[in-house]
């Protein structure tokens, strides 16, 4: 059992920050990595990019947005609650080096992971460049947080709502433009990325974006997570989850991560009203 | 007495197994067969000749003493029969069920010459089920050793090891990957076939022989196998074939085209069958093909059918008499409804715009000359293509090892498929560091990855102490 030591809603009922107790897992995490956590018995396992990580406390943060059953259920769990399963680190870790010029890029829940890559581009050496954004300004978070780990931070929201209106592409365009990038990392939902890496293509600046596909054992065992990578099928739980997002075919990831929508959207249906039926406990 | 010998009567046929009505069992996920009566295991013992020869031990590769726990329930010991075959085997309840008896010992029985031979298997998992039932008598444990020895891997042979490391007084950590323990036995056996509270009984069995099991923990990841020679006197590695092989056609990737593994382990493992009760969720399609014609094809055709696809079928690129499945399996598949289709390969997924599965173009396959293997070879027919309309496609043609041990250990010597390569006592390479199961062979069955285990504990037991096993 894994013990959740502090829960913060980040934006009510929509982003969650979990620490959780794992000090295994803290000793080995790099940046890029993730955790496979699963809640109780009847519990479906689930991937999430590890947010940071603290060696001498020995926890894990993680942040992750309630869409299915699983991550509103989490949502609903507080500090001092249990998980019955936390494994990791998994995945190999983002490639750290000093490369120049390096840009991050997260957009929604995909900010958290960017954190520990854009601190460890830093350490490395890097003028880091982090462009955070959201849909809306109650959806953004850590602008302080990344604040400190960034040369310089660049905030968007889509609708304007929080320092300026447009996408995390049209800052990133603006950045490109005053001075081409070494590198850029880019996390976040898969439409983003895609976006990104049609920008940075015809910059010819390579880019690397963490994929965030369904996985079931998350140690190369299933092959549930596959996806193409330059003509070839990847599995992102262990040769990824950082790919070139030049050589993705996002067109297929897309495909593949709606498998199981229905059976998602039956899941929460059924747990949302088994909630409500317990007259809101929760 | 020696005349009453002689006029012994032989019962020809073995003392059939009870089992679920096929018409029932391919509908639900309780086991197929149900197990002896007492009544059924003394009549099966009865069979037994105890000849001198005792061919049947050369059968074994865990070297289980089969007449003498044969001669105990013909003797109404049954306690004494369960504690005999524990002295070899660790697992008898899961090898009673999953061993291909007929290729080990009942291939070699005396009674089989003319007859069929002595349902060893049926009398060893009615031993062990008793003992469950009943509750489980510890071996004896030799005096603590002071050496501390880490598996990784609690698959077949990684408990094997464990038990018998255990069981000469090391002080023994299990690390698995996933988050129970049991491996292959857990993810990848259906609970049609080996159910789960039957594997979980033999593991508590190891906990209380004093082995600590920790699970959610991933090798190469928490620690690397250096790391752990840091802290333990030996390392065996048992993390067996993992990674699924894939056929490279195109449309492979398309949504509803699974790894048996995956497959097998959203149903076994995160009982997918249970959804919405349990939360992975499985697409079962109207219409399944499964590609390949092991063991592993046949229950992912018998699984399939169990969720409710209609129709359900084995695509096997050589003929009937090549299957590599056990034959009772074939026969099970055969009577639950699963159909065949020899001698196709396919060549091509077909897919909607959406990416879903909507067909699978195969074609002919006529037999050559004989391969590597020694069976005979498919050899596609031109202009025999054929679409097969499926609306999911489960790959089931083999798993390599799993490589994250291998790349993360320094100094393994591995063989070109990336195979640990092992010596005869489990050795590998590298000093203190012993392997041995699918990791090292391949995939290949339970018994035998038991086997290495045993081979690699009684190694690891003289390198530690400079003393044989015994």
């Amino acid at each position: 059992m894994y013990k959740i030591l502090e829960k913060k809603e980040l934006a009510p009922s929509i982003l969650d920050l979990y620490v959780i107790e794992a000090p295994r897992v803290a000793a080995k995490a790099k940046a890029g990595q993730f955790i496979i956590l699963r809640i109780d018995e009847q519990g479906e396992r689930i991937p999430l990019t590890i947010a940071d990580f603290d060696r001498e406390k020995g926890t894990i943060t993680l942040v992750a947005q309630r869409a299915g059953k699983t991550t509103t259920q989490l949502g609903h769990l507080k500090a001092g609650d249990y998980l019955a399963d936390f494994v990791g680190p998994l995945g190999e870790p983002t490639h750290i080096e000093k490369y120049g010029r390096v840009v991050t890029v997260g957009g929604g829940v995909g900010v958290a992971p960017t954190h520990p890559i854009a601190r460890a581009m830093k350490e490395a050496g890097n003028e880091v460049i982090s462009i955070i954004g959201a849909r809306t300004k109650e959806l953004l978070f850590w602008e302080d947080e990344m604040r400190k780990v960034c040369t310089r931070l660049l905030v968007t929201t889509d609708d304007g709502s929080y320092v300026r209106k447009g996408f995390v592409t049209d800052v990133l365009k603006e950045v490109m433009d005053e001075k081409k990038p070494d590198l850029v990392v880019a996390i976040g939902p898969q439409p983003m990325m895609r976006a990104v890496c049609n920008l940075t293509r015809e910059y010819g600046v390579k880019t690397i974006v963490s994929l965030n596909s369904i996985m079931v054992d998350g140690t190369g065992m299933c092959g549930c997570c596959r996806v193409t990578v330059g003509g070839k099928t990847k599995f992102v739980c262990v040769d990824g989850p950082d790919f070139d997002g030049h050589e993705v075919d996002f067109a297929e990831l897309a495909r593949r991560s709606a498998i199981y929508r229905q059976q998602e959207k039956e899941s929460l249906d059924r747990y949302t009203h088994r909630c409500q039926c317990h007259g809101g406990e929760h | 007495m020696a005349e009453e010998k002689k006029k012994k009567v032989i019962i020809p046929k073995k003392t059939p197994m009870p089992s679920q009505d096929p018409g029932v069992r391919a509908h639900n996920f309780q086991e197929v067969a149900t197990g002896y009566t007492e009544e059924d295991a003394r009549l099966e013992a009865s069979r037994c000749l105890q000849c001198k020869k005792e061919p049947c031990r050369q059968g074994c590769p865990v070297e289980v003493d089969i007449p003498a726990f044969i001669k105990l329930i013909q003797d109404g010991d049954l306690d004494g029969a369960i504690a005999k075959v524990k002295e070899k085997n660790a697992l008898p309840a899961v090898c009673g069920r999953v061993c291909p008896q007929e290729n080990q010992c009942e291939k070699y029985c005396t009674m089989g010459v003319k007859n069929e031979p002595v349902g060893i298997g049926r009398l060893e998992r009615f031993v062990a089920d008793r003992e469950l039932a009943r509750g489980v008598r510890l071996p004896d444990k030799a005096a603590p050793t002071g050496k501390k020895v880490a598996v990784v891997g609690s698959g077949p042979s990684g408990l094997t090891c464990a038990a018998d490391l255990a069981k000469l007084g090391h002080q023994v950590t299990v690390f698995e990957a996933l988050h129970v323990a049991g491996g292959v036995l857990m993810y990848g056996i259906p609970e049609f076939r080996l159910p789960k509270r039957v594997v979980q009984a033999e593991v508590d069995n190891l906990r209380q022989l004093g082995v600590d099991i920790q699970v959610d923990s991933v090798v190469g990841r928490i620690e690397t196998v250096d790391e752990l020679l840091e802290k333990y006197d030996a390392v065996y590695l048992g993390t067996g074939a993992g990674l699924p092989y894939f056929m490279n056609i195109p449309g492979e990737n398309a949504c509803g085209v699974y790894s048996a593994n995956e497959f097998l382990t959203r149903t076994n493992l995160m009982k997918a069958y249970q959804f919405p009760e349990y939360d992975t969720p499985i697409r079962v399609g109207s219409k399944v093909a499964v590609l390949g014609g092991g063991n592993v094809a046949m229950d992912a055709a018998r699984t399939a059918l169990r969720l409710g696809a209609a129709e359900s079928w084995i695509v096997y690129r050589r003929s009937e008499a090549e299957l590599p499945a056990r034959h009772e399996e074939y026969e099970h598949a055969r009577e639950e409804g699963v159909r065949f289709s020899f001698l196709t390969v396919p060549i091509r997924i077909l897919q909607d715009d959406q990416g879903w599965v909507t067909g699978m173009e195969c074609q002919r396959c006529e037999l050559g000359e004989p391969d590597a293997s020694g069976r005979r070879s498919p050899v596609p027919v031109c202009g025999s293509e054929y679409v097969l309309p499926v609306d999911v496609v489960v790959v089931a043609i083999g798993q390599g090892p799993n490589p994250l041990v291998p790349r993360t250990t320094k100094g393994l010597a591995l063989t070109k498929r990336g195979n640990i390569v092992a010596d005869e006592t489990g050795a590998t390479s590298k000093p203190g560091v012993y392997a041995g199961g699918d990791v090292v062979t391949g995939a290949a069955t339970v018994i035998l990855a038991m086997g290495a285990g045993k081979t690699a504990a009684r190694s690891i037991h003289k390198y530690l102490t400079g003393r044989d096993a015994g």
